[in-house]
């Protein structure tokens, strides 16, 4: 098993259409990392190139200490697993998984016993010798991670593997991951737009947008301390209320918002919509006069499940410990 | 969409009727007209019951052809016929398979001009350059043999065109995930792209069979000697003259025999043909 560096990998289409601007980071063997970003952002882009189905228009990319800019992906040493799982339709589940394995050239036991093995960690053992239209899903998932696996590679690669399965599945399949990655330790890529994906999976995570890492740290670093206004508004759900204070923005997440008496108050939103979610109840409303302005900011809060929430005025308090500043025109973080 | 009106149903099973009859009714004269001497062909009106020549008929055909016009026997020019709707298709399918996973899996200088190319073709089919191709087969010395007979027919736009739209229809993470496997374009080709295709060959060789097997125009213009005279042609070739002078028991029974190998191929891939016409396995 190996590291991932990262330096300075750029991709361009053409001259004027970059598509990735330079990410840098190292990656810990063994580590897990979560590419997150809204589509579009180049996370898929990067994780290609990592693959070795893009090139590499500048920078570097090593795996271990070897340089593979200019390697076909057969020579990385990587597994990918693909959205649309992308197996072999013709092929029963034990030779799409055995089909790379023959390409190497190895042996007919050697390649039963690691498909074998890999059945049994994913509980395929069953349906080794049924066609991928057969199964379902969650299933197919499975089948493609463990194509992945029997290659035993230095890096695994994730594009979006989970957002194809429904949701119950996808919480399912987001544990079997987990427990994959802490019983085979292996060095992971793990792309998604999904931020609850994102947190639960990732030991660092790199926040993209438009092609530039945005942040890259634990999951709950990057949602305690956001660097910039697109992290703070992309992590959390709802997103972090940003608030126009003395031409800076005030950053405060809806949970950090109490209810709180008129006279204590320090902001006050005019309630427009209630979302009660059993657990808790958000509600949204605009800050400023009745009746709304609509440049005001739109404010979220969450409210505990026994608030009595109804629509009009409501008096609003924080601590100032669960304050953010940002600057207004690039978006950076400033420490108090 | 359900509905009970039983003077339609009649209606509609009676015009159903008709056109069956329509279409049966001659192929049953043929049959009936190739188990008759020619003394009972020639009474007016014709008898509408098979006769008892049928074996003779056939074995007449099969084995020395008729006595008047050509006498080529029926089972040499069935086995031409063979050689030209098996060639044909096999080759077709081959080229054209190839031609399709150059132009969808590699960028090459002038890609979409030479699909455009081959495209175009399909605006010149046989009848068109039929002068300039008979020039050149001639030239080549491929008169009366079975390249001529097929070479020039085996180039098809219309199954290239056919496999690079089944090509496009397939995700682009397959080929990706054969390239991570580490599987070279060809053996992409081979062991991926092949077996996903076989139901749109099965379905193109029938049609393809019958293409071949239905030749006229010209394998009659390049057969003069009657050892390579396919099915089609040898019927034409019977026919000399006028309406009396012709042995029709025997050209029927030629006939009968032309159309059963088409008609069997039909009925014995035709799961597989409706399966490559109307469903992928992707």
């Amino acid at each position: 098993m190996a590291g991932l560096s990262l330096r300075d990998v750029r991709k361009s289409y053409t001259p004027e259409l970059q598509v990735i601007h330079g990410v840098s980071m190292e990656i810990k063997d063994g580590e897990f990392i979560v590419i997150l970003g809204p589509s579009g952002c180049g996370k898929s882009t990067l994780l290609r190139m990592v693959a070795g189905l893009e090139t590499i228009t500048a920078g570097e990319i090593a795996i271990g200490d070897r340089v593979v800019n200019n390697l076909e992906p057969k020579d990385r040493d990587i597994a990918m697993v693909f959205q649309n799982y992308a197996l072999y339709p013709h092929m029963s589940v034990y030779d799409n998984m055995a089909y790379g394995l023959r390409i190497r050239g190895l042996s007919r036991a050697e390649i039963e016993t690691r498909v074998q093995k890999a059945a049994a960690i994913l509980e395929l053992a069953r349906f080794l010798q049924r066609r991928p239209r057969e199964l379902s899903g969650g299933q197919r998932q499975r089948v493609a991670m463990g194509r992945a696996i029997v290659r035993e590679p230095q890096v695994f690669l994730f594009d979006e593997p989970l957002s194809n399965l429904d949701a119950k599945l996808r919480v399912q399949m987001r544990g079997e991951l987990q427990a994959l990655h802490r019983r085979l330790g292996t060095t992971s890529l793990f792309v998604t737009h999904d931020q609850v994906e994102a947190m639960t999976l990732a030991q660092r995570m790199i926040v993209m947008n438009g092609g530039r890492a945005e942040q890259i740290g634990a999951p709950l670093e990057v949602y305690a301390k956001p660097a910039t206004t697109f992290v703070a508004s992309f992590i959390g759900s709802p997103p972090m209320n940003l608030i126009p204070r003395n031409g800076k923005l005030l950053g405060v997440r809806p949970e950090h918002l109490e209810p709180c008496a008129a006279s204590d108050a320090m902001l006050t939103i005019d309630v427009d919509l209630i979302e009660p979610l059993g657990a808790d109840i958000i509600v949204y409303g605009h800050e400023g006069k009745p009746g709304g302005d609509d440049s005001s900011a739109r404010i979220a809060a969450r409210l505990p499940a026994d608030a009595q929430a109804h629509a009009g005025k409501l008096p609003l308090r924080y601590a100032p410990a669960n304050l953010h500043w940002y600057d207004p025109a690039s978006g950076k973080r400033i420490e108090p | 969409m359900v509905e009970n009106r039983p003077w339609l149903t009649f209606l509609s099973h009676a015009v159903l009727l008709l056109g069956v009859l329509a279409v049966a009714f001659p192929l049953y004269v043929t049959f009936v007209a190739s188990t008759l001497s020619l003394e009972q062909i020639m009474q007016a009106p014709m008898p509408l019951w098979p006769g008892d020549q049928l074996v003779e008929n056939y074995s007449q055909v099969l084995t020395a052809g008729s006595t008047k016009g050509s006498k080529a026997a029926a089972s040499s020019m069935l086995v031409n016929s063979l050689v030209m709707a098996l060639v044909i298709p096999l080759g077709k399918i081959a080229i054209s398979v190839i031609s399709a996973f150059a132009i969808v899996y590699f960028r090459f200088p002038l890609r979409m001009f030479f699909f455009w190319m081959i495209f175009v073709t399909l605006m010149l089919p046989v009848e068109v350059r039929i002068i300039p191709t008979f020039k050149v087969i001639a030239d080549l010395g491929m008169l009366n043999t079975y390249a001529g007979l097929t070479v020039p027919l085996i180039a098809s736009a219309t199954a290239t065109f056919l496999f690079r739209q089944f090509f496009m229809t397939i995700p682009d993470e397959l080929a990706e995930a054969a390239r991570v496997d580490g599987a070279s374009p060809m053996r992409f080709f081979v062991d991926v792209l092949l077996p996903l295709s076989k139901t749109t060959m099965a379905a193109l060789f029938v049609i393809q069979f019958i293409y071949g097997w239905n030749q006229y125009l010209w394998p009659l213009l390049i057969t003069t000697d009657e050892s390579m005279y396919t099915t089609v042609i040898g019927i034409k070739r019977m026919i000399v003259g006028s309406d009396a002078a012709n042995e029709w028991n025997l050209i029927m029974a030629t006939a009968i025999l032309a159309m059963l190998p088409p008609a069997l191929v039909v009925m014995l891939m035709q799961k597989w043909f409706v399966k490559g016409l109307v469903e992928t396995e992707k």
